[in-house]
């Protein structure tokens, strides 16, 4: 199959799998594009996702792009973004039409309160598939929790957290020679 | 011309509106009080709809919001002006982490942002799994009550994705399951 079109194809799937945001898309793009494609690994992914939470739009383009762009340069970032906004053009503009009351129908919410329940355990596979690639010693572990703990309780902002985070990973391994690689030297 | 102005609306809150779908609404928001090109009920209509259909909220959203103005271009157009700016500021970011991907500096910031992004996608999981599993409020402020045929709901898929031979499945899967379940015992 053209790779192009594959490329396309592949995120038009993911787009049409994903219910949420952005994190919603995660299991899937696990499922896709790192386990079944390999044009990513897991520690990309969560890259992706620490930039795509704190530059200029929502993360699920901007995931869809990174991934493209890495697999197919260019073309292949517009492809990918093109492929995961598909799904929502066509599925909105059909309800848009016929079904205005769509989301008030009653078993459209009680199957939308099992799909959330549903991405909730999805969303927590993902974080352990995840943590066994990025949170692996002392410096990771603290970096988890206490990030954990600040967005959640707090509700600080992502990219503030996304940006100290860095700052401390630089601290750690450069200035003080802390975490596993440099060991190694 | 109607169709130019959506794509630099939308454009303007793809650049602007940094996180998850939910950050594009204040955008969206603002906009149709500019505009008049849709109303605040208009509005709540779309997330519900965006939050209950396949596809990311935000981009549900641009769709929503697009063809609400100027039907199925309005829709096409919002949606492109939405990622214009991503898939810029992206390709930029990404030549130059391939260009640098050899940095001793990036692999450092790395070290310390996937632990980081990793926490916030758990965070992102705990804020729905409370806006889902528990309802604070209702009868009166204090009342908290545990949804505990969710909770199993919860359970079940997690162990079966994990530790059974249903691990092979497919997300979506279980996602169509989760749904039919909803839908019948009316959760």
């Amino acid at each position: 199959m053209n790779t192009y079109f594959d490329l396309f194809f592949t995120f038009a799937k993911i787009g049409a799998c994903t219910f949420g945001g952005g994190y919603a898309m995660l299991p899937i793009l696990q499922r896709e594009v790192v386990e079944k494609k390999g044009w990513a690994t897991d520690e990309e992914l969560t890259d992706y996702y620490a930039i795509g939470q704190c530059t200029p739009g929502i993360i699920a383009v901007n995931t869809a792009t990174f991934i493209g762009y890495k697999y197919k340069g260019y073309l292949g970032g517009v492809l990918a973004t093109l492929g995961v906004v598909f799904p929502s053009i066509v599925i909105i503009t059909l309800i848009a039409t016929f079904l205005t009351n769509f989301a008030d129908i009653p078993v459209v919410r009680h199957a939308l309160t099992g799909v959330n329940a549903c991405v909730v355990a999805l969303i927590a596979s993902s974080v352990i598939k995840l943590g066994k690639s990025t949170v692996k010693d002392a410096v990771t572990v603290a970096i988890f929790l206490v990030v954990l703990g600040l967005a959640f309780f707090a509700g600080l902002s992502p990219a503030i957290l996304i940006v100290c985070a860095g700052v401390v990973g630089y601290v750690t391994r450069r200035l003080l020679k802390l975490g596993k690689e440099a060991e190694g030297k | 011309m109607i169709l130019l102005r959506l794509f630099f609306e939308f454009a303007k809150t793809g650049l602007f509106a940094v996180g998850g779908g939910l950050a594009t609404i204040p955008f969206l928001r603002d906009l149709g009080t500019r505009t008049q090109w849709f109303t605040d009920a208009d509005l709540t209509t779309m997330i519900a709809v965006s939050e209950s259909t396949p596809g990311a909220m935000g981009v549900n959203m641009a769709t929503y919001v697009g063809y609400t103005t100027a039907g199925i271009p309005g829709a096409v157009i919002a949606t492109l002006g939405l990622v214009t700016p991503s898939i810029i500021v992206i390709i930029i970011i990404a030549g130059f982490l391939q260009k640098f991907r050899q940095s001793k500096t990036v692999d450092a910031v790395f070290y310390g942002l996937r632990p980081a992004s990793t926490a916030l996608i758990a965070s992102a999981g705990l804020s729905v799994a409370t806006a889902v599993l528990v309802t604070i409020g209702g009868v009166s402020e204090h009342t908290f009550t545990v949804h505990w045929p969710l909770i199993l709901l919860t359970v079940a898929v997690f162990v079966c994705m994990r530790y059974t031979k249903l691990k092979k499945l497919h997300p979506i899967v279980f996602i169509g399951i989760s749904a039919l379940i909803g839908a019948v015992f009316q959760l």
